[in-house]
């Protein structure tokens, strides 16, 4: 490991010119959120000088808001603050159960949505549940700010759609309908301390007789990238999220999966996971639409 | 030396006090290997191969030597000929030579005065291999016209000698009786095949070491080790160089379970402290600890048993393969030595194999080779129980070894606790509980010899008549509160007074290792005879001072007394008052013993297990577990039962998810705890722990060792758990959620 700057501007703007002024000089520069992700990299992949630009000191990454028409989460929150917030869960308990995923009580201290988000981990576990409610990243850059789905942010492995000077603030979500609601499900072979082998996010919404109106689903660790898999909500909607509904949209994720066989698990396996994992995720959206108002 | 059972009621063994070494422990003062810095000190790595076979044709330094800041780079021309040396093998795997044997075996090293330096020094160290075909399984290791990894190998113990090169470096078979009649007379035959992966102790403290050695040629040695005096009979061989010039400390240690019976950085340090003539400290990352530190042996194996309709065993036969790494020295022996010793069988054949594979050489891992070799063994006892329609407990309780049987081994057993555990077992409620929807249920036994060998002790008495052992075992599992509570209870004073001080090789009486679960059972020996050394000598100063014979006082909880009916009117001496009056009775009061401990009482434990199986993604979860096992005697009730949980939480972890996953070049892909699965806490039930107390005769308090049976039995109680759950026999651990799943699904087609 070599010497490192570290800055922790206290504006979006002088993150903003930092980022410019490395990348404009050729020297390199990386945000810093709660650096669960970061540090380890650092440690074992690449443990070359560069500047470290913290992120956590600005306004804009640690708001958080559950407002009637928006609901907007700071992208440097750390994931217990998230955890421990009772009206986010009431609103997104698909997304507050996969941010609970992460790592440990420790990692849960630091680790943040952003970071998992910007990350762009194929295995990111809360990645399908922003994608399954329709998040918006928020980013800002030079040119000002900018608004993008969240499954068009990641754009391969450990890639995403930020572009030079740019930084994520924040995810914005249009709070939930009526007899609406979420759920996030992962496997992994341990109870905890691992990485998804497959992960599935659900949301539903339901009419007044229990129909399925409206579906996402999406889904990790199966592909290069967290999935939108359109094809699994068709199979939800215009169901009463009946079993062979819910078998169906496992299918239709099986379907749209193209996994690797890898030391966390065979491609066939995790073919066989995911649809296990939307099915039941489904389910669990169901009975919480169900149950709400 | 064996002792004679005492039956005496106790006072202070068996009772739960707070170990020494705990306060140190909790709040993270307590050194460990890594924590020492010395002034000057550099730090060193080691270059290490990136082909699991392969020639070295060249090393190229000198790049890596002109950097600065660089002090010491060293390749295995800086050390004594291997072949020279008393464990050639070890010397060659310590540092290859003209061969690299497996992925990560170490090719040179560097100290430097940072890691970044060090490291990048090593990194412009420039080898030339020529890559050579890498032997990755015992099956390819002992397929016809395999690639051989050392010319020179012959199989020794091979029925006819061959002269023949092979990757077989022993064959062993233990039997009694005939097989074949025995099996003649079954009416029931069980027959399996199974196998296990190589799999890592996964202690948490990685291998660390600081050493230095003067003009003179005298090393001091810091390091992470179950045994320091071992650490300087290798080293010292390793290095051609005196014992007595080696002095080694051993650290607090965070974790061991046999892997640290051995040494791999001591001296590579100490040679590169002799270059740079500075102190050394090396560290292993958790990486190299995986790739280059001594796992346990894969095995692959056959059973047959055969039995009459009421379950009387007639035969058993047994072939077991060991991967021993890259050099010979599997657990063979006691592998073979233990599958089948819980029972009675009047024909056994038993028989195995030691085999090269390049793959690093296994170490010791907790009752090295009986996990395998039991799983195997165990499963089809579980078998036969359901061919014969016979309760499993029911089933060994008929065929169950007691005193007077004979071992397969060879001895005759004295007072064994094996029944005793098949009897709780049986009355345990874990096992007649109501199993949930899609649990199932397994037993398994387990066993180990348990070790005696050498140990000293020295007790001292303090000035206000406190106590100071000084034993040479490094304190893993809370040996220094057992230490202290044997001594109390001779000594008859409180357990608060005693302090046990672990010593250096200068500095304590030679002890052998931390392991074999022989401290206890040993050094526990040790301690007791030295405190009734003391006994003898406070006796002796009573005497004096009373002006009696000796012959006529007593020790009597802590005071010295005269024998009932003496005629002297004095009042009692307590330890203290002797001690405070020492310097007028002829001086400073110390005893001391040292013993080679025969008669370590063998330890049996049945293990219950209930698991759950989501049968959709094959993941299985132990939803109970109760570890029942006989201790002899239990001197610290807490750290026996610490040893079972912590035997059953490792077996659970051999049974569910860990194992060495390698790529078709044989290097390892899952180096690292994300990826080598150790179960977590949540993982786990609580492990309920029922311990049996049947006395070993041959210790004055009737201890057993407790430190390895735990491990044994888990595995096999798992995997019939799970058979049970899903009535199919999956033969290979680990038992993955992709396994498992795989075998449901095809069991439906
Ligand atoms: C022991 C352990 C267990 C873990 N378990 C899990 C798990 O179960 N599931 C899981 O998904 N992950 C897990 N992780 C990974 C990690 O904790 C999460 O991905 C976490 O959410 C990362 O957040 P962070 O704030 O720490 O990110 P950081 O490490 O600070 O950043 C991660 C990446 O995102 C970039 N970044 C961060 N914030 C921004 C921003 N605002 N704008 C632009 N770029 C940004 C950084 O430059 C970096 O490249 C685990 C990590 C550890 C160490």
């Amino acid at each position: 490991m070599q010497s490192f700057a570290y800055a922790a501007p206290e504006t979006v703007e002088q993150v903003i010119a930092v980022l410019q002024e490395h990348s404009q000089a050729g020297k390199p520069a990386q945000i810093l959120a709660g650096g669960t992700d970061l540090l380890v990299q650092i440690r074992s992949v690449d443990g070359s000088a560069r500047t470290i630009v913290d992120v956590k000191k600005l306004p804009e990454t640690n708001r958080l808001e559950i407002g009637a028409s928006e609901i907007y989460v700071g992208a440097a929150i750390p994931g217990a603050v998230l955890t421990a917030n009772t009206d986010l869960k009431a609103r997104l308990p698909g997304l507050v159960e996969a941010i609970d995923l992460i790592g440990s009580t420790q990692i849960q201290g630091r680790a943040s949505l952003g970071g998992n988000l910007c990350n762009a981990s194929p295995a990111g576990d809360t990645i399908p549940a922003l994608i399954a409610n329709a998040g918006r990243c928020q980013i800002a850059g030079p040119a000002g700010t900018r608004e993008l789905p969240v499954e068009e942010f990641v754009t391969g492995v450990g890639t995403n759609a930020l572009g030079e000077g740019e930084l994520l603030l924040g995810i914005c979500f249009t709070p939930p309908a009526a007899r609406t609601s979420d759920a996030y499900l992962r496997f992994i072979p341990r109870t905890e301390m691992d990485i998804a082998v497959a992960g599935a996010g659900v949301s539903v919404t339901l009419d007044e007789k229990g129909i399925c109106t409206a579906a996402r689903v999406s889904i990790c660790a199966v592909a290069p990238t967290v999935l939108l898999v359109p094809a699994a909500a068709d199979a939800l909607i215009g169901t009463s999220l009946d079993d062979e509904a819910l078998a169906a949209a496992g299918a239709a994720c099986t379907a749209a999966s193209s996994p690797i066989s890898d030391k966390r698990g065979t491609a066939e396996y995790r073919r066989k996971v995911v649809a296990v994992l939307c099915k039941r995720a489904a389910g669990i959206a169901a009975e919480r639409a169900r149950g709400s108002h | 030396m064996s002792e004679a059972l005492d039956t005496r009621e106790y006072k202070v063994i068996g009772s739960r006090v707070v170990r020494p070494d705990g306060i140190d422990k909790v709040t993270g003062r307590a050194a460990f290997g890594a924590d020492l810095n010395l002034p000057g000190m550099l730090l060193g790595v080691v270059l290490r191969s990136p082909h699991a076979h392969a020639r070295i044709k060249s090393i190229d330094t000198s790049k890596a030597q002109a950097m600065d800041g660089v002090y010491a780079v060293i390749t295995g021309a800086d050390f004594p000929n291997a072949s020279e040396t008393e464990d050639p093998a070890l010397s060659a795997n310590v540092m290859a030579r003209e061969k690299v044997l497996y992925h990560g075996h170490a090719v040179a090293a560097v100290a430097a005065t940072s890691m970044a330096i060090a490291n990048a020094a090593a990194a412009a160290i420039e080898v030339d291999y020529e890559p050579l075909k890498p032997v990755l399984s015992l099956d390819e290791a002992m397929a016809d016209g395999a690639t051989i990894i050392d010319e020179q190998l012959r199989t020794a113990g091979a029925d006819e000698a061959s002269d023949t090169p092979t990757n077989v470096a022993q064959f062993m078979r233990l039997d009694r009786g005939d097989v074949e009649q025995g099996f003649a007379e079954a009416d029931v035959i069980v027959e399996g095949e199974f196998a296990t992966p190589t799999v890592h102790q996964g202690y948490i403290e990685p291998h660390a070491c600081v050493a230095t050695i003067n003009e003179g040629g005298q090393a001091n040695v810091w390091c992470s080790t179950q045994g320091h005096f071992d650490v300087r009979s290798l080293a010292a061989k390793v290095l051609k160089i005196n014992v007595a010039d080696l002095r080694v400390t051993a650290s607090e240690i965070g974790g061991g379970f046999g892997g640290k019976t051995t040494i791999y950085l001591e001296p590579v340090a100490i040679v590169m402290s002799g270059k740079a003539r500075r102190p050394v400290k090396m560290t292993m990352t958790r990486e190299e600890v995986f790739r280059a530190s001594g796992p346990a042996s894969a095995t692959k194996s056959r059973i047959k048993i055969g039995a009459k309709s009421d379950g009387t065993l007639t035969a058993m036969q047994a072939w077991i393969g060991y991967e021993a790494g890259a050099f010979p020295g599997g657990p063979l022996a006691p592998g073979l030595m233990c599958v089948f010793a819980p029972y009675n069988a009047p024909n056994f054949l038993i028989e195995g194999v030691d085999v090269l594979v390049n793959k690093p050489k296994v170490a010791a891992y907790r009752a090295p080779g009986a996990p395998q070799a039991m799983y195997a063994g165990e499963c089809m006892m579980d078998e036969l129980a359901r061919k014969l329609k016979i309760d499993p407990i029911d089933l060994r309780i008929l065929n169950a070894v007691e005193e007077g049987s004979t071992a397969t081994y060879g001895p005759k057993f004295k007072a064994i606790g094996f029944k005793a555990c098949l009897e709780a077992a049986k009355a345990h409620p874990n096992y007649t509980r109501q199993l949930a929807e899609g649990e199932g249920r397994g037993i398994a036994a387990g066993f180990w010899f348990n070790a005696g060998m050498q140990s000293s002790a020295e007790v001292h008495v303090n000035e206000n008549g406190t106590v100071t052992v000084i034993e040479g075992n490094p304190d893993i599992g809370g040996s220094r509160a057992s230490m202290a509570l044997m001594a109390a209870e001779e000594l008859g004073i409180p357990y608060e007074q005693i302090r046990v001080i672990v010593a250096d090789t200068e500095s304590a009486g030679y002890t052998n290792v931390t392991g074999g679960s022989r401290v206890t059972f040993a050094t526990g020996m040790a301690v007791i005879q030295a405190s009734r050394d003391i006994i003898t000598q406070l006796k002796e100063r009573a005497a004096a001072t009373w002006g009696i014979e000796e012959e006529l006082v007593e020790w009597e909880d802590g005071h010295a007394v005269p024998k009932p009916g003496v005629n002297a009117d004095v009042q009692p001496l307590s330890l203290a008052d002797i001690a405070g009056n020492a310097g007028r009775t002829g001086g400073p009061i110390l005893g001391r013993a040292s013993l080679n401990a025969r008669g370590a009482g063998p330890g049996f434990s049945v293990n219950l297990a209930d698991v759950k199986i989501d049968r959709e993604t094959g993941k299985v979860d132990v939803t109970r577990f109760t570890a029942i096992q006989d201790a002899g005697k239990a001197i610290h009730p807490s750290y026996v039962e610490g040893q079972m949980q912590g035997g059953a939480a490792q077996g659970i972890g051999w049974a569910l998810n860990e194992e060495y996953i390698y790529d078709a070049d044989g290097v390892m892909e899952n180096a690292g705890f994300l990826d080598y699965r150790v179960p977590v806490a949540s993982d786990l039930p609580m492990i309920d722990t029922q311990i049996i107390e049947i006395p070993n005769p041959t210790h004055p308090y009737g201890v057993r060792g407790v430190g390895e049976t735990p491990i044994v039995a888990p595995l096999a109680a798992v995997a019939n758990a799970v058979r049970d759950a899903t009535g199919i026999r999956i033969s290979e651990l680990p038992l993955s959620p992709p396994r498992v799943l795989e075998a449901l699904d095809a069991a439906e087609e």
